[in-house]
């Protein structure tokens, strides 16, 4: 099971703004490890999908173009206390992780 | 009789299912888009149809990026009916950074931090009621961020 995510998430209006950050290294299969020289291989988060109330509202297909610990931050309407939003995802070698908010 | 009513129930069925399914572009990751080696292809394999730039489509990235490991991008738009918001950035190995598959709940608005190789082009690709926008920016790097 991958590494928790660390979840901030704001309604203003009817308008929710979540931000979140995923431990996860990110290797893009380009970098050369120092001490073996060998190609470090790939190990990266391929896809997040994010969850209000159990129903999608966004998914992040990614490459290996996108950072060490992603960020990312999205904002969907209708959300309102008492609410859930759920993001999890999974990496190219099948690990995966999940993490859940509830507005107050 | 019963047969036909049977059949009739069915195919109603069906064509509720198909109504219901979700208006999503990618239901899967589009490996191949991801794989490409050159920025029009990976659009080409994501998207059919031409592509327009547009003052609509917000990218705020900035001019220059110390560090090419950890770039931040927000992409918006003002454009209604958003399905998909793509990041490209045109001289990576392989350009095509991120897929954001967006809900009529969605609000068109994605932040993501993304590695730069090198100096480059940074294109946003918004698809809005079947139609493709972008906006583009050049990035300086002072140093790359692919590892070197």
């Amino acid at each position: 099971m991958g590494k928790p995510i660390k979840i901030r998430a704001k309604i203003k209006g009817d308008v929710a703004e979540v931000k979140a950050l995923m431990p996860h290294p990110m290797e893009s299969g380009v970098r050369v490890d120092a001490d073996t020289g060998e190609a470090v291989p790939k190990h990266y988060i391929q896809e997040v999908v994010c969850k209000h109330n159990g129903t999608v509202v966004n998914t992040a297909f990614w490459g290996t173009g996108v950072s060490k610990n992603p960020y990312l931050s999205f904002k969907f309407k209708g959300a309102k206390a008492g609410d859930t939003v759920e993001i999890s995802w999974r990496d190219n070698t099948g690990d995966t992780s999940v993490s859940e908010i509830t507005f107050k | 009789m019963k047969l036909q009513r049977r059949a009739l129930l069915r195919s109603l069925f069906a064509a509720a299912a198909i109504v219901t399914v979700p208006r999503w572009v990618f239901a899967s990751r589009p490996d191949a888009a991801f794989d490409a080696d050159n920025a029009d292809g990976a659009v080409g394999d994501l998207f059919d149809g031409p592509v327009t730039e547009s003052d609509q489509v917000t990218l705020k990235i900035p001019d220059i990026a110390e560090n090419g490991a950890v770039v931040p991008v927000t992409v918006s738009t003002d454009l209604a009916d958003v399905e998909s918001i793509a990041v490209v950035v045109v001289n990576n190995p392989t350009p095509l950074a991120a897929l954001f598959e967006l809900t009529p709940q969605s609000v068109p608005e994605v932040s993501v931090r993304i590695k730069m190789g090198e100096s480059s082009a940074v294109r946003a690709i918004v698809k809005a009621g079947g139609k493709l926008y972008s906006a583009s920016k050049d990035v300086k790097v002072t140093i790359g961020g692919c590892g070197g």
